[in-house]
Protein backbone atom coordinates (compact mmCIF):
# COMPACT_ATOMS: atom_id res chain seq x y z
CA UNK A 1 0.00 0.00 0.00
CA UNK A 2 2.74 2.24 0.95
CA UNK A 3 4.52 1.88 -2.33
CA UNK A 4 1.54 2.72 -4.61
CA UNK A 5 0.91 5.67 -2.39
CA UNK A 6 4.70 6.62 -2.97
CA UNK A 7 4.38 5.58 -6.40
CA UNK A 8 1.48 8.60 -6.53
CA UNK A 9 3.01 11.58 -4.24
CA UNK A 10 6.14 10.95 -6.13
CA UNK A 11 8.15 13.03 -3.39
CA UNK A 12 5.54 15.94 -3.09
CA UNK A 13 5.69 16.33 -7.12
CA UNK A 14 2.90 13.87 -7.61
CA UNK A 15 0.54 17.29 -7.67
CA UNK A 16 2.63 18.58 -10.99
CA UNK A 17 3.33 15.25 -12.26
CA UNK A 18 0.23 13.80 -12.50
CA UNK A 19 -1.82 16.98 -14.05
CA UNK A 20 0.80 16.93 -16.75
CA UNK A 21 0.15 13.66 -17.69
CA UNK A 22 -3.57 14.08 -17.57
CA UNK A 23 -3.54 17.22 -19.68
CA UNK A 24 -1.39 15.55 -22.10
CA UNK A 25 -3.66 12.24 -22.05
CA UNK A 26 -7.05 14.18 -22.71
CA UNK A 27 -5.73 16.60 -25.48
CA UNK A 28 -3.85 13.81 -27.29
CA UNK A 29 -7.05 11.16 -27.11
CA UNK A 30 -9.75 14.02 -27.39
CA UNK A 31 -8.15 14.84 -30.57
CA UNK A 32 -7.90 11.29 -31.95
CA UNK A 33 -11.66 10.64 -31.12
CA UNK A 34 -12.41 13.75 -32.62
CA UNK A 35 -10.52 13.26 -35.77
CA UNK A 36 -12.32 9.53 -35.83
CA UNK A 37 -16.13 10.73 -35.47
CA UNK A 38 -15.81 13.71 -38.00
CA UNK A 39 -14.09 10.69 -40.50
CA UNK A 40 -16.92 8.17 -40.15
CA UNK A 41 -19.78 10.79 -40.24
CA UNK A 42 -18.17 12.35 -43.81
CA UNK A 43 -18.30 8.93 -45.16
CA UNK A 44 -21.56 8.16 -44.24
CA UNK A 45 -22.54 11.28 -45.85
CA UNK A 46 -20.37 10.73 -48.99
CA UNK A 47 -21.89 7.15 -49.36
CA UNK A 48 -25.71 8.44 -48.97
CA UNK A 49 -24.76 11.02 -51.35
CA UNK A 50 -23.24 8.49 -53.81
CA UNK A 51 -25.78 6.24 -53.68
CA UNK A 52 -28.69 8.86 -54.60
CA UNK A 53 -26.33 9.24 -57.68
CA UNK A 54 -25.73 5.37 -58.55
CA UNK A 55 -29.55 5.43 -58.74
CA UNK A 56 -30.19 8.13 -60.70
CA UNK A 57 -27.69 6.90 -63.51
CA UNK A 58 -27.32 3.50 -62.92
CA UNK A 59 -25.02 3.27 -65.85
CA UNK A 60 -23.30 6.51 -64.71
CA UNK A 61 -19.23 4.81 -66.39
CA UNK A 62 -15.20 5.70 -64.83
CA UNK A 63 -16.60 4.35 -61.16
CA UNK A 64 -14.63 1.41 -61.29
CA UNK A 65 -13.27 1.58 -57.98
CA UNK A 66 -16.45 2.84 -56.14
CA UNK A 67 -14.76 6.23 -55.62
CA UNK A 68 -14.88 9.55 -57.44
CA UNK A 69 -11.84 11.12 -59.54
CA UNK A 70 -11.71 14.08 -57.31
CA UNK A 71 -8.59 15.55 -59.26
CA UNK A 72 -8.18 19.37 -59.77
CA UNK B 1 10.45 29.96 -67.21
CA UNK B 2 7.52 27.65 -66.50
CA UNK B 3 4.88 28.98 -64.05
CA UNK B 4 5.83 26.48 -61.75
CA UNK B 5 9.30 27.53 -61.63
CA UNK B 6 8.45 31.51 -61.54
CA UNK B 7 6.23 30.37 -58.29
CA UNK B 8 8.81 28.44 -56.89
CA UNK B 9 11.51 31.51 -57.34
CA UNK B 10 9.20 33.56 -55.68
CA UNK B 11 8.63 31.64 -53.03
CA UNK B 12 11.95 31.16 -52.21
CA UNK B 13 12.66 35.07 -52.57
CA UNK B 14 9.88 35.61 -50.19
CA UNK B 15 11.05 33.44 -47.65
CA UNK B 16 15.11 35.30 -48.01
CA UNK B 17 13.41 38.13 -47.90
CA UNK B 18 11.04 37.63 -44.69
CA UNK B 19 13.96 35.84 -42.90
CA UNK B 20 16.15 38.64 -43.40
CA UNK B 21 13.96 41.34 -42.31
CA UNK B 22 13.47 39.41 -39.23
CA UNK B 23 16.56 38.63 -38.54
CA UNK B 24 17.47 42.74 -38.98
CA UNK B 25 14.38 43.85 -36.32
CA UNK B 26 15.91 40.97 -33.50
CA UNK B 27 19.28 42.89 -33.78
CA UNK B 28 17.76 45.82 -33.56
CA UNK B 29 15.65 45.05 -30.60
CA UNK B 30 17.91 42.56 -29.18
CA UNK B 31 18.75 44.48 -25.75
CA UNK B 32 14.94 44.19 -24.86
CA UNK B 33 14.69 40.73 -26.10
CA UNK B 34 16.64 39.49 -22.84
CA UNK B 35 15.37 38.16 -19.90
CA UNK B 36 17.97 39.23 -17.58
CA UNK B 37 21.47 41.15 -17.17
CA UNK B 38 24.47 39.01 -15.59
CA UNK B 39 26.36 41.01 -13.38
CA UNK B 40 29.14 42.00 -16.39
CA UNK B 41 26.26 42.85 -18.37
CA UNK B 42 25.47 45.52 -15.25
CA UNK B 43 29.31 46.41 -15.07
CA UNK B 44 29.94 47.04 -18.73
CA UNK B 45 26.67 48.01 -20.21
CA UNK B 46 24.94 51.80 -19.52
CA UNK B 47 21.86 49.98 -18.06
CA UNK B 48 19.68 52.18 -15.95
CA UNK B 49 19.70 51.49 -12.47
CA UNK B 50 17.18 53.48 -10.97
CA UNK B 51 14.47 51.26 -12.56
CA UNK B 52 13.08 47.20 -11.95
CA UNK B 53 15.55 44.73 -13.05
CA UNK B 54 16.16 41.24 -13.40
CA UNK B 55 19.61 39.87 -13.04
CA UNK B 56 21.18 36.27 -13.51
CA UNK B 57 23.70 33.96 -12.97
CA UNK B 58 25.07 31.37 -10.76
CA UNK B 59 25.00 31.50 -6.98
CA UNK B 60 28.09 31.58 -5.80
CA UNK B 61 29.58 28.84 -3.36
CA UNK B 62 29.49 29.43 0.37
CA UNK B 63 27.83 32.75 -0.13
CA UNK B 64 24.39 31.87 1.23
CA UNK B 65 23.21 33.46 4.41
CA UNK B 66 19.90 32.85 5.95
CA UNK B 67 19.14 35.29 8.58
CA UNK B 68 17.71 34.72 11.95
CA UNK B 69 13.86 35.58 11.01
CA UNK B 70 14.07 32.58 8.62
CA UNK B 71 12.63 33.98 5.22
CA UNK B 72 15.66 36.79 4.96
CA UNK B 73 18.71 35.34 3.02
CA UNK B 74 21.59 36.72 1.52
CA UNK B 75 23.93 35.49 -1.28
CA UNK B 76 26.30 36.73 -4.11
CA UNK B 77 25.21 36.27 -7.66
CA UNK B 78 28.37 35.21 -9.88
CA UNK B 79 29.21 34.54 -13.48
CA UNK B 80 32.34 34.07 -13.17
CA UNK B 81 33.83 37.49 -14.05
CA UNK B 82 31.89 39.66 -11.93
CA UNK B 83 29.45 39.46 -8.99
CA UNK B 84 26.88 41.16 -7.12
CA UNK B 85 25.35 40.82 -3.96
CA UNK B 86 21.71 39.91 -3.48
CA UNK B 87 19.40 40.30 -0.54
CA UNK B 88 15.74 38.57 -0.66
CA UNK B 89 12.69 38.09 1.68
CA UNK B 90 10.52 35.34 0.94
CA UNK B 91 10.19 31.36 -0.26
CA UNK B 92 13.19 30.73 -2.20
CA UNK B 93 11.77 27.68 -5.62
CA UNK B 94 13.13 23.62 -4.48
CA UNK B 95 16.17 24.35 -6.83
CA UNK B 96 17.86 27.65 -5.32
CA UNK B 97 20.94 25.83 -4.61
CA UNK B 98 24.82 27.07 -4.39
CA UNK B 99 26.67 26.69 -7.87
CA UNK B 100 23.17 26.38 -9.46
CA UNK B 101 21.55 29.05 -11.79
CA UNK B 102 18.99 31.73 -10.38
CA UNK B 103 17.19 35.04 -11.62
CA UNK B 104 16.03 37.60 -9.15
CA UNK B 105 14.11 40.36 -10.10
CA UNK B 106 13.86 43.84 -8.31
CA UNK B 107 16.52 46.75 -7.87
CA UNK B 108 19.72 47.45 -7.03
CA UNK B 109 20.09 50.21 -4.04
CA UNK B 110 22.51 52.97 -3.12
CA UNK B 111 24.88 50.46 -1.70
CA UNK B 112 25.07 48.66 -4.56
CA UNK B 113 23.02 45.97 -3.35
CA UNK B 114 20.43 44.10 -5.49
CA UNK B 115 17.15 44.18 -3.37
CA UNK B 116 15.38 41.29 -4.92
CA UNK B 117 11.52 40.61 -4.58
CA UNK B 118 11.35 37.63 -6.29
CA UNK B 119 13.54 34.95 -6.90
CA UNK B 120 13.56 32.22 -9.72
CA UNK B 121 15.83 28.66 -10.14
CA UNK B 122 17.27 28.63 -13.67
CA UNK B 123 18.03 24.95 -14.05
CA UNK B 124 20.86 23.70 -16.86
CA UNK B 125 20.28 21.33 -19.22
CA UNK B 126 21.72 18.35 -17.52
CA UNK B 127 19.67 15.46 -16.59
CA UNK B 128 21.08 12.21 -14.70
CA UNK B 129 19.97 9.86 -11.32
CA UNK B 130 21.63 11.19 -8.40
CA UNK B 131 24.09 7.75 -8.33
CA UNK B 132 25.59 9.14 -11.54
CA UNK B 133 26.10 12.66 -10.70
CA UNK B 134 28.01 11.58 -7.43
CA UNK B 135 30.27 8.85 -9.79
CA UNK B 136 30.96 11.61 -12.27
CA UNK B 137 32.09 13.81 -9.28
CA UNK B 138 34.00 11.40 -7.75
CA UNK B 139 35.94 10.93 -10.63
CA UNK B 140 36.77 14.34 -11.36
CA UNK B 141 34.85 14.07 -14.95
CA UNK B 142 31.74 16.25 -13.40
CA UNK B 143 30.97 18.74 -16.47
CA UNK B 144 27.87 20.30 -14.71
CA UNK B 145 27.67 23.56 -12.41
CA UNK B 146 31.41 24.96 -12.12
CA UNK B 147 32.85 25.77 -8.74
CA UNK B 148 33.22 29.36 -8.58
CA UNK C 1 5.08 13.08 -58.37
CA UNK C 2 1.44 13.74 -59.68
CA UNK C 3 1.46 10.23 -59.18
CA UNK C 4 1.58 9.91 -55.56
CA UNK C 5 -0.52 13.21 -55.03
CA UNK C 6 -3.38 10.89 -56.99
CA UNK C 7 -6.15 11.55 -53.85
CA UNK C 8 -7.79 7.82 -54.67
CA UNK C 9 -4.41 6.45 -54.38
CA UNK C 10 -3.78 7.65 -51.00
CA UNK C 11 -6.61 6.46 -49.79
CA UNK C 12 -6.08 2.87 -51.20
CA UNK C 13 -2.01 3.13 -49.26
CA UNK C 14 -3.17 4.72 -46.03
CA UNK C 15 -6.08 2.06 -45.77
CA UNK C 16 -2.81 -0.38 -45.17
CA UNK C 17 -0.55 1.83 -43.38
CA UNK C 18 -3.36 2.74 -41.17
CA UNK C 19 -3.25 -0.35 -38.83
CA UNK C 20 0.39 -1.04 -38.60
CA UNK C 21 0.68 2.53 -37.62
CA UNK C 22 -1.29 2.86 -34.70
CA UNK C 23 -0.70 -0.12 -33.11
CA UNK C 24 3.07 0.94 -33.44
CA UNK C 25 2.16 4.08 -31.58
CA UNK C 26 0.54 2.36 -28.77
CA UNK C 27 3.32 0.14 -28.49
CA UNK C 28 5.57 2.89 -28.21
CA UNK C 29 3.36 4.78 -25.30
CA UNK C 30 2.93 1.89 -23.33
CA UNK C 31 6.75 1.14 -23.55
CA UNK C 32 7.51 4.64 -23.09
CA UNK C 33 4.71 5.29 -19.93
CA UNK C 34 5.83 2.12 -18.53
CA UNK C 35 9.49 3.78 -18.36
CA UNK C 36 9.25 7.00 -18.01
CA UNK C 37 6.45 6.59 -14.78
CA UNK C 38 8.11 3.30 -13.49
CA UNK C 39 11.66 2.80 -13.88
CA UNK C 40 13.16 5.70 -14.69
CA UNK C 41 15.07 7.32 -11.84
CA UNK C 42 14.36 10.95 -10.27
CA UNK C 43 17.01 13.37 -11.33
CA UNK C 44 19.80 14.43 -9.12
CA UNK C 45 18.59 17.78 -9.11
CA UNK C 46 15.12 17.83 -9.78
CA UNK C 47 14.10 14.72 -7.86
CA UNK C 48 10.38 13.35 -9.05
CA UNK C 49 9.33 16.42 -10.94
CA UNK C 50 12.07 15.73 -14.05
CA UNK C 51 9.26 13.22 -14.83
CA UNK C 52 7.16 16.26 -16.96
CA UNK C 53 10.11 16.18 -19.36
CA UNK C 54 8.67 12.66 -20.76
CA UNK C 55 5.90 14.59 -22.06
CA UNK C 56 7.24 18.30 -22.49
CA UNK C 57 9.90 17.43 -24.72
CA UNK C 58 8.07 15.51 -27.15
CA UNK C 59 5.07 17.70 -27.38
CA UNK C 60 7.73 20.58 -27.66
CA UNK C 61 9.84 18.45 -30.81
CA UNK C 62 6.26 17.80 -32.32
CA UNK C 63 4.47 21.33 -32.29
CA UNK C 64 7.62 22.45 -33.95
CA UNK C 65 8.14 19.63 -36.54
CA UNK C 66 4.56 19.67 -37.04
CA UNK C 67 4.33 23.79 -37.79
CA UNK C 68 7.68 23.16 -40.54
CA UNK C 69 5.71 19.85 -42.02
CA UNK C 70 2.86 22.42 -42.71
CA UNK C 71 5.24 25.30 -43.75
CA UNK C 72 6.34 22.54 -46.03
CA UNK C 73 2.99 21.20 -47.54
CA UNK C 74 2.24 24.85 -48.22
CA UNK C 75 4.79 25.35 -50.38
CA UNK C 76 4.65 22.48 -52.02
CA UNK C 77 0.56 23.66 -52.51
CA UNK C 78 1.27 27.37 -53.11
CA UNK C 79 4.30 26.23 -56.27
CA UNK C 80 2.85 22.70 -57.45
CA UNK C 81 -0.66 22.86 -56.71
CA UNK C 82 -1.07 19.22 -55.35
CA UNK C 83 -4.24 19.41 -53.81
CA UNK C 84 -2.99 16.59 -51.16
CA UNK C 85 -0.69 19.00 -49.84
CA UNK C 86 -3.12 21.10 -49.39
CA UNK C 87 -5.05 18.73 -46.97
CA UNK C 88 -1.63 17.48 -45.59
CA UNK C 89 -1.36 21.41 -44.28
CA UNK C 90 -4.88 21.95 -43.20
CA UNK C 91 -5.11 18.44 -42.02
CA UNK C 92 -1.81 19.05 -39.36
CA UNK C 93 -2.73 22.17 -37.87
CA UNK C 94 -5.32 21.30 -35.42
CA UNK C 95 -2.55 17.93 -34.14
CA UNK C 96 0.10 20.67 -34.10
CA UNK C 97 -1.76 23.19 -32.14
CA UNK C 98 -2.57 20.14 -29.11
CA UNK C 99 1.28 19.81 -29.32
CA UNK C 100 1.55 23.25 -28.70
CA UNK C 101 -1.14 23.65 -25.68
CA UNK C 102 0.48 20.43 -24.01
CA UNK C 103 3.89 21.94 -24.16
CA UNK C 104 2.68 25.34 -22.68
CA UNK C 105 0.59 23.60 -20.03
CA UNK C 106 2.89 20.68 -19.02
CA UNK C 107 5.80 23.70 -18.84
CA UNK C 108 3.71 25.54 -16.43
CA UNK C 109 3.28 22.33 -14.43
CA UNK C 110 6.98 21.77 -14.63
CA UNK C 111 7.97 25.31 -13.95
CA UNK C 112 6.32 26.12 -10.75
CA UNK C 113 8.33 23.51 -8.70
CA UNK C 114 11.45 23.84 -10.43
CA UNK C 115 12.02 27.82 -11.32
CA UNK C 116 9.75 28.70 -8.76
CA UNK C 117 7.14 30.35 -11.32
CA UNK C 118 4.16 29.21 -13.67
CA UNK C 119 5.33 31.95 -16.52
CA UNK C 120 7.47 34.55 -17.35
CA UNK C 121 7.72 36.33 -20.57
CA UNK C 122 11.47 34.67 -21.84
CA UNK C 123 12.07 34.53 -25.51
CA UNK C 124 11.54 30.50 -25.26
CA UNK C 125 8.16 30.98 -23.70
CA UNK C 126 7.17 33.74 -25.29
CA UNK C 127 8.04 32.40 -28.90
CA UNK C 128 6.76 29.30 -28.11
CA UNK C 129 2.64 31.63 -26.86
CA UNK C 130 2.94 32.77 -30.51
CA UNK C 131 3.45 29.63 -32.33
CA UNK C 132 0.00 28.49 -30.51
CA UNK C 133 -1.37 31.61 -31.59
CA UNK C 134 0.06 31.29 -35.38
CA UNK C 135 -1.27 27.82 -35.27
CA UNK C 136 -4.98 29.34 -33.68
CA UNK C 137 -4.81 31.94 -36.63
CA UNK C 138 -4.29 29.20 -39.55
CA UNK C 139 -6.93 27.45 -38.58
CA UNK C 140 -9.54 30.31 -38.50
CA UNK C 141 -8.41 31.65 -41.66
CA UNK C 142 -8.42 28.58 -43.43
CA UNK C 143 -11.98 27.68 -42.38
CA UNK C 144 -13.00 31.89 -43.13
CA UNK C 145 -13.49 31.08 -46.75
CA UNK C 146 -16.56 29.61 -48.38
CA UNK C 147 -14.34 28.48 -51.67
CA UNK C 148 -11.60 25.91 -50.07
CA UNK C 149 -9.71 26.61 -52.41
CA UNK C 150 -8.96 30.15 -51.86
CA UNK C 151 -9.14 29.29 -47.71
CA UNK C 152 -6.07 26.78 -48.69
CA UNK C 153 -4.22 29.33 -50.22
CA UNK C 154 -4.33 31.78 -47.81
CA UNK C 155 -3.57 29.82 -44.73
CA UNK C 156 -0.59 28.88 -47.30
CA UNK C 157 1.03 32.06 -47.23
CA UNK C 158 0.24 32.39 -43.59
CA UNK C 159 2.25 29.05 -42.73
CA UNK C 160 4.76 30.16 -44.74
CA UNK C 161 5.14 33.86 -43.10
CA UNK C 162 4.41 32.25 -39.07
CA UNK C 163 7.97 30.09 -39.84
CA UNK C 164 10.36 32.51 -39.29
CA UNK C 165 9.22 32.18 -35.62
CA UNK C 166 10.43 28.26 -35.88
CA UNK C 167 14.06 29.45 -36.17
CA UNK C 168 13.61 31.67 -33.50
CA UNK C 169 11.82 29.06 -31.18
CA UNK C 170 14.69 26.61 -31.81
CA UNK C 171 17.42 29.18 -30.98
CA UNK C 172 15.82 31.40 -28.54
CA UNK C 173 17.71 30.06 -25.60
CA UNK C 174 20.95 30.48 -27.13
CA UNK C 175 20.56 33.91 -28.92
CA UNK C 176 19.21 35.57 -25.68
CA UNK C 177 19.29 35.08 -21.97
CA UNK C 178 16.43 32.94 -21.14
CA UNK C 179 14.84 31.39 -18.21
CA UNK C 180 14.38 28.12 -20.08
CA UNK C 181 17.55 26.08 -19.82
CA UNK C 182 19.28 25.55 -23.50
CA UNK C 183 18.34 21.88 -25.34
CA UNK C 184 20.20 18.93 -23.68
CA UNK C 185 20.09 16.52 -27.08
CA UNK C 186 22.53 18.36 -29.10
CA UNK C 187 25.36 15.82 -30.44
CA UNK C 188 25.27 12.44 -31.47
CA UNK C 189 26.40 10.75 -28.57
CA UNK C 190 26.97 12.79 -25.92
CA UNK C 191 23.46 14.17 -24.73
CA UNK C 192 23.33 15.66 -21.40
CA UNK C 193 21.23 13.45 -20.44
CA UNK C 194 21.78 9.97 -18.62
CA UNK C 195 21.06 7.24 -20.72
CA UNK C 196 18.01 5.62 -18.26
CA UNK C 197 16.53 8.90 -18.54
CA UNK C 198 17.41 9.08 -22.75
CA UNK C 199 15.48 6.00 -23.90
CA UNK C 200 11.73 6.76 -22.06
CA UNK C 201 12.52 10.36 -23.57
CA UNK C 202 13.05 8.96 -27.02
CA UNK C 203 10.59 6.26 -26.66
CA UNK C 204 7.78 8.92 -25.82
CA UNK C 205 9.20 10.91 -28.58
CA UNK C 206 8.43 8.16 -31.46
CA UNK C 207 5.30 7.96 -29.45
CA UNK C 208 3.97 11.23 -30.30
CA UNK C 209 5.49 11.18 -34.12
CA UNK C 210 3.54 7.87 -34.42
CA UNK C 211 0.38 9.54 -33.32
CA UNK C 212 0.94 12.09 -35.42
CA UNK C 213 0.94 10.28 -38.27
CA UNK C 214 -2.19 8.14 -37.54
CA UNK C 215 -3.93 11.12 -36.92
CA UNK C 216 -2.83 13.15 -39.60
CA UNK C 217 -3.81 10.18 -41.81
CA UNK C 218 -7.33 10.17 -40.38
CA UNK C 219 -7.91 14.06 -41.24
CA UNK C 220 -6.32 14.24 -44.77
CA UNK C 221 -8.80 11.05 -45.08
CA UNK C 222 -11.69 13.21 -44.05
CA UNK C 223 -10.30 16.51 -45.90
CA UNK C 224 -10.43 13.84 -49.14
CA UNK C 225 -14.07 12.96 -48.42
CA UNK C 226 -14.77 16.49 -47.40
CA UNK C 227 -13.96 17.70 -51.30
CA UNK C 228 -15.65 14.84 -52.63
CA UNK C 229 -18.95 15.61 -50.65
CA UNK C 230 -19.20 19.10 -51.86
CA UNK C 231 -18.21 18.36 -55.64
CA UNK C 232 -21.41 15.97 -55.10
CA UNK C 233 -23.54 18.23 -54.21
CA UNK C 234 -22.51 21.08 -56.25
CA UNK C 235 -23.61 18.37 -58.88
CA UNK C 236 -26.53 17.70 -57.48
CA UNK C 237 -27.56 21.54 -56.78
CA UNK C 238 -26.91 22.16 -60.83
CA UNK C 239 -29.33 19.35 -61.86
Amino acid sequence: MDGIRAFFEMDGYGVYVWPAFAVTAIVLIGLALASLRTLRDNEETLESLQGQRRRRAPVAGGQADGTDGDGR
Amino acid sequence: MTRKRRRLYFVLFAMIGLGAATALVLSAIEDSLVFFYTPTDLAEKDIPKDRRLRIGGLVAENSVKRGADGVSVKFIVTDLTNTLPVTYKGILPDLFREGQGVVAEGKIDAGGVFRADAVLAKHDENYMPAEVADALKKSGQWKGAPAP
Amino acid sequence: MHRFANPNRFLRLTARILPWCALATAAAFIAGLYLALGVSPPDYQQGESVRIMYVHVPAAWMALSVYSFMAAASAVALIWKHPLADFAAKAAAPIGAGFTLIALVTGALWGQPSWGTWWVWDARLTSVLVLFFLYLGYIALVNAFDDPIRGAKAGAVLALVGFVNIPIIKFSVDWWNTLHQPASITRIGAPAIHSSMLTPLVLMALAFAGYFVCVLILRVRNEIAGRKIRALRLVQAQG
